[in-house]
């Protein structure tokens, strides 16, 4: 099993490396230069090729690239073309507001999928059945921005109950990861319900039940851990959309996050940062399919890995 | 009752045989919802394609009198910041979401369907290329590719359409993909090979109809996906100009107007994005369950 693990951890630096390849060739791509935006509209040329003298944009891109490379190495993720802050410390910033803000999203989401959608199957074709897949297919169809506003409008504006935007609180989380965890509560309840009414076809429930026992522990024993596999897939893949969809979410709330952060940082050309976060998104969505790899192995015993 | 039903023989009732097209008719047809809903986004084009001459008002139509009004009989939704007919920019934004809908994601398709046909029926180092960019592609979640391929690209119509087709690409080289390769170990397409066929004529003529079904489906899903990409970009400032009747674009800039307390503003174009997909994802789940003769008709 760690043999495994540290397998496929390896097997992540070409991945990683061929994505940092990417970045570093589509930023640079971008229309709009960044020395002009910094010295201003109305410098000179010769301003703004100082300009890009200090900030070493005047070199060949391959040297610019190695360069790169060599500071992730050491951790170095270079300093904001805009503030001048280094930007492992604007990350390091925004990583709280948006780790919570996901952790909570995906923890509610996560329950509250899996039990509405157990409960479904279990009680299949009834109107309660109908109502909360007709639920689930509008949480998957709901813009997520739309629902951040209307829970603002009822909550926020008109009942004055927590703020509207910001993160000065634990109270703020509310409203945002309500927004944030509705489509994967949807996603989830669907597709734990039709995993779970696969399942309840197999000939082990048949002899579950047939040995006397009780309907809840076959439901919630035998038949839930045997459809936890593709549920636990698509828990991971669902990470993955949180964190896109947090970019949005972030930007309803004025959530002072990654998000937020990384549109800032697009809508000011500012490389370092565009680069660093996105490295970071994909570190963390790599890192995420890994982990549900290995959670097989612990669900599963049969699927252990040599 | 038991007695007769023992002695008499069995006799099988006569199907009368029916062509794929009329199954897949009867199928449909008994899914109201999915039915209900492919007429509602006709209604809704045909609306947003005649309006031009039914409304009284343009979507671009200021009226500096009459900013900010709720909905009444006159402005079924209100007026915006600027006096525009909420309702008519509403109607605008159905034909630019359906438009960009529709073009990014046959794009998407018909690049993802080549794609996997050649790489589930040749296999080897093209599978192998096709497979790591779509992991590739993958690795990075939807929304996320398009907002990376906007910043590149630049905001933008045309830009928003490569951003959403892009991040359809994989997602349809895979299903056609494993389709292939389970269709082209059957006999009849072995039987096509004895026969002589060239390849370009196995993939598309004998393998490309059995993964069809899958595409048709998945298509019709990926729209609302699509819109609800393109809507979102547009509500983070990196989709069309702001001042665009497009539904995003509506909701980015009724948000200041939502905290004093102008609810219209944002409601009803979140509205129309909401029923728009969700009629999309709705005829999806019908077509699927018609297209797919694995699934019971209970």
């Amino acid at each position: 099993m760690l043999h495994y693990f540290l397998r496929r951890l390896a097997a992540l630096v070409p991945v990683l490396f061929l994505i940092s390849i990417f970045v570093f060739l589509f930023i640079h791509a971008l229309p709009g230069d960044p020395a002009r935006l910094l010295a201003g509209e109305a410098a000179t040329q010769e301003e703004v090729e100082s300009v890009r003298k200090a900030l070493k944009l005047d070199r060949p891109l391959l040297t610019q690239y190695v360069d790169f490379l060599k500071n992730l190495a050491t951790g170095d993720l270079g300093t904001s073309l805009r503030t001048g802050e280094p930007v492992s410390a604007m990350i390091a910033r925004a990583f709280m507001p948006t780790f919570w803000l996901s952790v909570c999203a995906l923890a509610w989401s996560l329950l509250f999928g899996l039990v509405a959608g157990v409960i479904s199957a279990v009680r299949r074709g009834s109107p309660g059945d109908h109502a909360g897949m007709f639920l689930s297919v509008s949480g998957i169809s709901m813009p997520n921005f739309w629902l951040g506003l209307l829970l603002m409008q009822f909550f926020s504006v008109n009942l004055g109950w927590v703020g509207t935007s910001g993160f000065d609180e634990p109270s703020d989380l509310i409203l945002p990861s309500i927004t944030l965890g509705a489509g994967v509560a949807a996603v989830m309840a669907r597709f734990t319900r039709s995993a779970v009414i696969d399942v309840a076809r197999e000939d082990f429930i048949r002899t579950a039940r047939a040995k006397g026992l009780r309907e809840k522990v076959v439901i919630w024993k035998h038949a839930l851990r045997n459809a936890l596999i593709p549920v636990v897939t698509m828990a991971g893949l669902q990470f993955g959309f949180l964190l896109g969809g947090s970019i949005v979410v972030e930007k309803v709330f004025r959530w002072p996050g990654l998000g937020s952060l990384l549109l800032d940082a697009i809508n000011f050309r500012d490389y370092a940062v565009v680069q660093a976060e996105i490295m970071l998104f994909s570190l963390q969505f790599l890192l995420i399919n890994l982990a549900v790899d290995m959670l097989y192995g612990f669900i599963n015993p049969a699927i252990r890995y040599k | 009752m038991a007695l007769a039903s023992d002695t008499s023989p069995v006799v099988p009732k006569e199907k009368t045989a029916r062509s794929p097209f009329s199954e897949f008719r009867r199928r449909f047809v008994t899914r109201r919802a999915a039915l209900a809903s492919g007429f509602f986004l006709l209604l809704m084009l045909a609306m947003a394609l005649i309006a031009p001459w039914i409304l009284p008002f343009g979507p671009d139509e200021f009226d500096y009198r009459n900013t900010l009004s709720g909905p009444s009989a006159l402005h079924w939704a209100g007026t915006d910041e600027f006096g525009r007919d909420i309702f008519a920019r509403i109607l605008n934004g159905a034909k630019l979401s359906m438009f960009i809908g529709f073009l990014s994601v046959t794009i998407g398709a018909v690049i993802g369907v080549v794609a996997g046909l050649l790489a589930g029926y040749y296999g080897g180092w093209l599978d192998s290329i096709v497979m790591r960019i779509s992991d590739v592609l993958f690795a990075f979640p939807g929304i996320l590719l398009a907002i990376g391929i906007v910043a590149i690209l630049g905001a933008g119509l045309t830009n928003v359409i490569i951003a959403v087709a892009v991040f359809s690409v994989p997602a349809f080289a895979r299903i056609v993909r494993s389709g292939t390769l389970g269709l082209k170990e059957t006999t009849y397409v072995e039987a096509a090979r004895a026969a002589g066929a060239p390849n370009a004529i196995i993939m598309f003529r004998h393998i490309l109809p059995g993964v069809l079904g899958a595409v048709i489906v998945y298509f019709t899903m990926r729209i609302g996906t699509s819109i609800l990409t393109a809507t979102s970009l547009s509500f983070i400032g990196l989709g069309v100009e702001p001042s665009v009747a497009e539904w995003g674009a509506m909701l980015s800039t009724g948000r200041e107007y939502m905290l004093a307390g102008k609810w219209h503003l944002t409601f009803f174009p979140g509205l129309a994005i909401f029923l728009t997909v969700l009629c999309f994802n709705i005829l999806g789940d019908g077509l699927r369950d018609a297209l797919d003769p694995k699934l019971d008709d209970n």
